[in-house]
């Protein structure tokens, strides 16, 4: 598969050591030379001197028969600019943007990258999925049509312990799809099903109602 | 009209004050306050410290009413980034943004930017001006 990464910097660095070592064939570009050397000598020849937002250069490289285009410079600006032209202009099937700027996520998925990718989300979504005590997990979520799905922890002290799932009045876009409680199968929650602590559950909502929804079966 | 300029620079603060002369209701942004000193001291439009390609800062600025978008700062790639976030996100009317790289104005122009380069004018400009004399 042919790979072009724009960004010669740590991750584009270590992008292509790794894609290099899984036999793909990649092509870094930088603006800046000295950085061009460093992959010459340690990499061979897989990094040429010139700017990814521009045509041209673009042409050069080969981007039309490019598969995947990664953008991974550390400025939003240039990444999306170079994203769109990979995009629009050489039609490669798949665009993956670094995003710095962890607010420009969304809006770059809304302006055609096709996947925008912001480590300090992902980090965020690391320390809620790792810290046990925080009641709400995003495991998935359906960017523009505002839908995720989400596990809740119902804790020891929460006001739904005991209570049935139609006496908690949950919002109408939230279901529960799923109770997983220790030591048994997992179970899709009828309006009968009483909580207990500690019951998981996985339910489908939407960013309006994830809030509300989490006071409902957490909070205390 | 009520018009956004992203970009105090020279060009940015000359447009603002003559749209703002002409009776329209005019928001600079810049991310640096001392661009702003290049506004007339006549000016009677909005200058908001901020960032043209923050969609707070966007909103802040009242791009939700506003009638035209204008991008001038230095850089083509942000002009670019602010005009899309304002056409496509923000559904403003008439958004127009300066590239300077007259490659790339080609590109724009597929993407539904309007896109003017001052390179490009500029030179035709002073080749009339020296064929004429």
């Amino acid at each position: 598969m042919y790979i072009i990464i724009i960004g010669g910097g740590s991750v584009g660095y270590h992008l292509c050591k790794a894609l290099l070592k899984e036999g793909h064939e990649v092509l870094v570009m930088d603006k800046d030379a000295s950085k061009c050397e460093n992959f010459e000598d340690e990499l061979g020849s897989v990094c040429v001197r010139g700017d990814g937002c521009e045509v041209a250069t673009l042409a050069e490289a080969g981007a039309s028969r490019a598969e995947v285009f990664i953008a991974a410079t550390d400025g939003d600006e240039d990444n999306l600019v170079a994203c769109q032209i990979a995009k629009y202009k050489f039609g490669v099937p798949r665009t993956i943007a670094r995003v710095n700027d962890p607010k420009n996520e969304e809006i770059f998925r809304k302006l055609g990258v096709d996947c925008p990718i912001s480590v300090t989300n992902l980090i965020l979504e690391h320390i809620e999925e790792k810290i046990p005590t925080h009641p709400l997990i995003h495991l998935l979520t359906m960017g523009e049509e505002k839908m995720e799905i989400v596990e809740v922890k119902i804790m020891d002290g929460s006001k739904s312990v005991g209570k049935s799932v139609k006496q908690l009045s949950l919002p109408l876009d939230s279901i529960l799809a799923l109770l997983i409680r220790n030591g048994h199968k997992p179970q899709v929650p009828t309006a009968d099903t009483i909580l207990e602590a500690n019951d998981r559950i996985i339910a489908l909502t939407t960013t309006d109602s994830e809030a509300i929804l989490q006071k409902k079966l957490a909070g205390t | 009209m009520k018009i956004i300029i992203m970009g105090c620079g020279r060009v940015g603060a000359q447009l603002a004050s003559l749209l703002d002369a002409d009776g329209h209701q005019i928001t600079v942004l810049d991310i640096d306050a001392h661009s702003f000193r290049r506004l007339p001291p006549s000016f009677g439009g909005t200058a908001l410290v901020g960032d043209g390609t923050d969609e707070e800062m966007l909103k802040k600025a009242g791009i939700a009413e506003a009638d035209a978008f204008v991008a001038v700062t230095q850089g083509d790639n942000r002009n670019v980034m602010g005009a899309q976030i304002a056409k496509k996100i923000f559904d403003v009317p008439r958004v127009i943004c300066r590239i300077y790289d007259p490659l790339r104005k080609d590109v724009y122009e597929a993407l539904g930017l309007e896109a003017v380069s001052p390179t490009v004018v500029f030179a035709q400009l002073l080749r009339d001006k020296l064929l004429a004399e």
